[in-house]
């Protein structure tokens, strides 16, 4: 393990801890920085196949409004280190990832608190009118962002691997094998989040239309996805919602709205 | 004042284009996206005032409290420099207008994020480039982050675009029509995805044995011409085959497990009922988190018990 490899995960590690809060390159989700850690350690196939796994368990780990969602910058960092310089297998990773992803959403929220004084600083910057005070406290705060994984990805890189080696060994197979069963189920958490998200009684129906045509056909994810979008758009095109134009002109009861054959007669009236 | 109209050019707004993907880095507790929004304007400010007094001025405007969804702040961006410029060039816009256009986009346009991007985009791209790691692609990393990059750039800037040439007016638009098409077009694709997961992705094993039955002696394959050691004519070999093609038992019992009877029902049950109970749970604000660490209990009290298979 050279002191470049550790540079370049570090890097890697300040990235995502960059976006954990930016959510705009999108550096801090599990499949690139896991990925990304994997190519500088020297280990890419391990770090695709844990980025994979937690991108899957990650898909709905969001911030909305002031609804508390995992870290994922520091599940996937950590987890990749775990996996790519301390020997760990993927299953107990991902598993591991968990509460490391707790101590990522316990470390933002301290962040984002201390930002409030950072806040205040620009606000005197701004009575000077100094445009450089401002962006100084408003960067100042972004790299904070970024050490909040750079030091924890460092704890973990220090850990020595015959230590780590030696607790991972030190689990019985009952809690290794069981969090791994649990490990397969936690994704659902993930797709609860999102249909929470959005769900409306209307838009239950493709849920399950999705689910059942998922289960009997081994249709492809690109074939589901072309699917998907045909189905909304064929919703769009017939949905009154969006058709009342025509019932509007025309006096006519109504049911099919956007009809050309329909506007054209309302033409002749 | 004819002779020093202050235009903002397509340099200054590709700068506050490119400073609006920061807007979230000082993101706080106090005014939220407020600083990362005063950062995202400063070039236009910069090019707009020239004075102390004008800078701070426009600066403590631009302090106040914001917050939408990181990407959907482009509009506003975009309406709040026309407003902006049209200030600085004399049209009598006070600070309240200013803050109430970003106060009263900033909700509707918030809504209208969170479906496409978070609730759609991000999990379905997401899960396709998933899909191609676990084979060991590297075509999974590079696809989700080129297809991401490229829509948000695009995004952004055509947004911002949109209401700096519009002005408010533009609300009206985003809010409603197009906006509210994409919003139910990107929900309805988003739910049909997380659907097709579901039963594939989820991974459940109940290797529990239910029932082991007997078979019918008579209904067993007949080995025994292959029986014992030495060379077998093929034959025998083609014999033995064509009894299991005719149904024949391999097996001497027949063993049921839990997954079998699950699975006869539909494919990917378990996985659809869990998924429902933790939207149930969701829906009653038990914290995502919690449920995790639950299934992680649950993993080992099932593998302990026999019930669940790792």
């Amino acid at each position: 393990m050279s002191a470049i490899t550790i540079i370049l995960v570090l890097i890697v590690a300040f990235f995502a801890g960059m976006e954990g809060i930016l959510d705009e390159f999108e550096f801090h989700q599990p499949i690139i920085a896991c990925a990304l850690i994997g190519l500088v350690t020297g280990h890419p196939v391990e770090g695709l196949l844990l980025g994979g796994q937690l991108q899957l368990i990650a898909l709905g780990w969001m911030n909305v409004g002031a609804a508390v969602a995992p870290d994922a910058a520091l599940a996937s960092v950590a987890a990749a280190i775990l996996v790519t310089m301390k020997g760990s297998d993927v299953d107990t990773a991902v598993a591991l990832a968990m509460p490391l992803a707790v101590a990522g959403l316990v470390l933002t929220i301290f962040v984002r608190s201390i930002t409030v004084g950072l806040a205040h600083g620009a606000d005197n910057q701004a009575k000077k009118g100094s445009f450089r005070g401002v962006e100084a406290y408003h960067l100042t705060a972004l790299m904070l962002q970024g050490l909040r994984i750079v030091i924890p990805a460092a704890l973990v890189i220090a850990i020595p691997a015959e230590t780590v080696q030696g607790v991972l060994n030190a689990i019985p197979e009952v809690i290794k094998f069981g969090l791994q069963a649990g490990g397969g189920m936690i994704v659902a958490v993930g797709y609860a989040m999102v249909i929470n998200m959005m769900a409306t009684p209307a838009l239950w129906p493709w849920f399950f239309i999705g689910f059942a045509m998922s289960a009997v056909s081994e249709i492809s994810l690109i074939g589901m996805g072309i699917i998907g979008v045909c189905l909304a758009l064929v919703y769009l095109q017939l949905s009154p919602k969006f058709n009342g134009g025509g019932g509007n002109s025309g006096g006519n009861a109504g049911g099919a709205g956007g009809d050309p054959l329909d506007d054209i007669l309302n033409d002749y009236e | 004042m004819a002779d020093e109209q202050i235009q903002l050019t397509k340099k200054d707004r590709l700068h506050v284009w490119w400073r609006s993907q920061f807007l979230q880095a000082s993101w706080n507790y106090e005014r939220m996206q407020n600083v990362g929004w005063a950062y995202s304007m400063i070039p236009a400010l910069k090019k707009l005032y020239k004075t102390e007094d004008d800078r701070a001025a426009a600066l403590k405007r631009h302090l106040e409290f914001f917050n939408t969804h990181p990407y959907l702040a482009s509009p506003v961006l975009g309406v709040e420099m026309s407003l902006e410029e049209k200030r600085a060039n004399g049209a009598a816009i006070d600070d309240k207008a200013i803050q109430g256009v970003k106060i009263g986009m900033m909700g509707p346009l918030a809504g209208v994020g969170d479906p496409i991007f978070w609730g759609t985009m991000r999990p379905v791209i997401g899960a396709f480039a998933a899909s191609l790691a676990l084979k060991s692609s590297w075509l999974g990393p590079i696809f989700f982050f080129v297809v991401w990059n490229v829509m948000r750039m695009a995004f952004l800037w055509y947004t911002q675009e949109l209401g700096y040439r519009q002005g408010e007016n533009i609300t009206q638009d985003l809010s409603g029509g197009f906006m509210q098409k994409l919003t139910t077009g990107a929900s309805i694709l988003g739910m049909f995805i997380m659907g097709v997961l579901v039963p594939r992705w989820t991974t459940m094993k109940f290797p529990m044995i239910t029932s082991t039955i007997a078979n019918d002696k008579k209904s067993l394959v007949d080995f025994s011409a292959i029986n014992g050691t030495g060379a077998h004519k093929a034959e025998d070999w083609r014999n033995v085959i064509d009894q299991i093609r005719n149904g024949s038992n391999v097996d001497v019992n027949k063993v049921t497990t839990l997954q079998a009877t699950f699975d006869q029902l539909i494919y990917g049950l378990m996985p659809l009922l869990l998924t429902l109970v933790c939207v149930w749970l969701l829906r009653k604000k038990v914290s995502p988190i919690i449920i995790i660490f639950a299934l992680f209990g649950l993993g080992i009290l099932g593998y302990w018990s026999g019930v669940l298979g790792a």
